[in-house]
């Protein structure tokens, strides 16, 4: 290969700088048109430099009304990311052995990810009303006060929007789950057992601070894919809203920079939590150098 | 994937009984698998299977304006497709909607695949170190880590009435009044879908063309083929098991899709997804599974064709 770049080299870079451009251009602009001063418009020119629409962002007596709804998304985000790591592991780990429906689970797997978001958002919402019905007919029958008082639906963020985020974060947990023990050696936990470790032993000590880093990256992926999802949640939230669902429904209404302020806001919000876990990694891995 | 985990298991258990722990841990490994399954298959058998199974039945129900009723009836189905033989050769609304969507998946299929290919081989075969291959790779994935939604509303700076683009144009003198049709139109829905989209093409076929031995191009060009012979004749073939995982996300994605139809067509714009959603608003709920059974048909052909079309198992 000689040293000189081919004529095609410029013209694809040309055409991967006007990608970035496509990539990045309209989210630098709503970052600019996000710091206007308080007569600032949706559109260009930049009026203004302040903090303003963040302010009144933060303080919450705009046309966007954000608290609850980001409380909600956070914890969900953050229970969502829990139970993905967790529960990726451990079908990681049985994956490792032959076990009867393996094929089966890892194609039901890949299905979650390929169907329509409206077709499973609307599965669970009505497998959750005919719930709702049979408890209700239950409260009836047996003449249980409560049900029949206090019993709206068994539709909410934590039950029937908690399942609906796993079946598209988790497909991507075991995914990398597999990435991970393809090109892991077995080798190390087998001398932690010739050592005498019990099997909770070696994968308390040797397997997991082993896969930790992959299961940061699981984390971020559980955390943001929850943070963002939107298609899913869109029938299963019952009465409450996610961030992402109070965001599209303002689209049409709010007529000032406020939302490109919480645009920019939740935008820097995930990536300072990708900085923060990519940062971690990289603290693990220098330690284990200096130990090694 | 399963066959070399299938085999590491295997030595594994050989190893175990080899030294002699083979018989304190055969119920363990035996049980063991399963429990560490479980909490997975729970999860997707009830936030998944069974979904899909009450969708199916429920598309067979009966509804009034206040109930839904359990049956087995064709009305569902009926209502749907209603007139659609009778007005031929017109088209119904539905085999209309349908036909936009699938307008929609071809453009947005085509546009992500040309670019997204275009960007992967780039950054597999032009860029020459690892790390600006990282560092570029890192640069198409960022904007996958935000809100759809904030990535749609970015546009109405740069697409609105009073926009970066119509200004500029004006400006230009190229126009003398405003286009109309930037924002909340077909083209809108098409610019935001690949803005959205083009990551999940990248992606795979970045991972297939960087699995392709270097030496088969040298030998191509030995044995006197072109730049663009080498394209079609050995990388393009070689990479067709990430153009295919990449397709089937974005093809899914597009025949699903009411978000970006929605927002981004200012409303107008008529989706499977979004008749589906505006029936659940009107508590249409079997209406609604019906058309989710058919949509969830149409994407289970497409997917099959497309596996038609590339033997998977003979590309791995």
């Amino acid at each position: 290969m000689t040293d000189r770049r081919p004529r095609s080299f410029y013209v694809l870079f040309g055409i991967f700088l006007l990608f970035m451009m496509f990539l990045y251009g309209p989210m630098i602009s709503i970052l600019l048109l996000s710091f206007q001063s308080a007569d600032g418009g949706l559109v260009f020119p930049v009026r203004g430099l302040s903090t303003y629409w963040f302010e009144k962002l933060w303080a919450g007596d705009g046309q966007v009304a954000i608290g609850p709804a980001l409380r909600r998304s956070f914890v969900l985000a953050l229970v969502v990311m829990v139970l993905t790591v967790t529960i990726s592991v451990l079908a990681g780990l049985a994956f490792r052995h032959r076990f009867r429906g393996a094929t089966l689970l890892l194609y039901v797997a890949i299905s979650s990810l390929i169907v329509p978001s409206i077709v499973v958002s609307l599965g669970i919402a009505l497998e959750f009303r005919l719930i709702d019905d049979a408890i209700k007919d239950l409260g009836a029958a047996w003449n249980i006060g409560w049900i029949q008082s206090n019993f709206v639906s068994a539709l909410g963020p934590f039950t029937s929007g908690l399942g609906a985020h796993l079946t598209w974060t988790l497909p991507f947990g075991l995914l990398i789950m597999f990435a991970v023990f393809n090109r892991f050696d077995p080798a190390f936990e087998e001398a932690a057992r010739d050592l005498g470790a019990t099997p909770l032993q070696t994968f308390r000590h040797v397997t997991l601070p082993m896969i930790a880093p992959f299961l940061i990256g699981i984390a971020v992926f559980g955390f943001t894919l929850s943070w963002d999802e939107l298609a899913r949640s869109s029938q299963v939230m019952g009465s409450d809203n996610t961030l992402p669902m109070q965001l599209a429904a303002k689209t049409t209404t709010v007529t000032d920079p406020e939302i490109y302020a919480l645009g920019s806001a939740t935008t820097a919000g995930s990536v300072l939590f990708i900085i923060l876990m990519f940062t971690l990694v990289s603290l693990i891995q220098r330690r284990r150098r200096r130990l090694l | 994937m399963t066959e070399a985990s299938d085999t590491l298991a295997e030595a594994r258990q050989d190893r175990a009984s080899a030294t002699g722990h083979g018989t304190a841990r055969r119920t363990g490994p035996m049980l063991v698998p399963y429990l560490q399954a479980a909490p997975m298959a729970l999860v997707f058998l009830i936030f998944f299977v069974l979904p899909l199974a009450a969708t199916v039945a429920v598309s067979f129900w009966q509804y009034t304006q206040y109930s839904i009723v359990p049956a087995i009836t064709l009305e569902n189905y009926n209502d749907i497709f209603q007139d659609c033989l009778r007005d031929l050769p017109d088209l119904c609304t539905t085999f209309r909607t349908y036909l936009s969507t699938l307008k929609f998946c071809l453009i947005v299929w085509a546009m992500t695949l040309t670019i997204g290919f275009t960007i992967a081989y780039f950054l597999a075969f032009h860029v020459r170190t690892l790390k600006f291959q990282v560092i570029c790779f890192l640069l198409c994935t960022v904007p996958f880590w935000t809100s759809i939604v904030i990535r749609m509303i970015s546009w109405i700076p740069l697409l609105g009435r009073n926009g970066l683009v119509n200004e500029t144009l004006i400006s230009m003198g190229i126009i003398h009044t405003p286009l109309e049709g930037l924002l909340y139109s077909d083209f809108a829905v098409i610019l935001s879908l690949t803005h959205l989209y083009t990551l999940f093409m990248v992606v795979p076929i970045f991972n297939s063309l960087m699995r392709i031995d270097r030496t088969l191009i040298e030998a191509a060009r030995d044995a006197g083929a072109n730049g663009f012979q080498i394209l079609t004749v050995v990388i393009i073939p070689l990479a067709r098991p990430g153009i295919l995982i990449g397709s089937i996300f974005v093809i899914t994605v597009v025949m699903g899709d009411f978000l970006t139809m929605g927002i981004m067509g200012g409303q107008q714009i008529a989706s499977v997804g979004k008749i589906i959603q505006t029936q659940m608003q009107f508590l249409q709920f079997p209406l609604a599974a019906a058309n989710a059974v058919i949509l969830l048909a149409a994407v289970l052909v497409g997917v099959w064709a497309l596996l038609k079309l590339v033997d998977i198992r003979k590309e791995l």
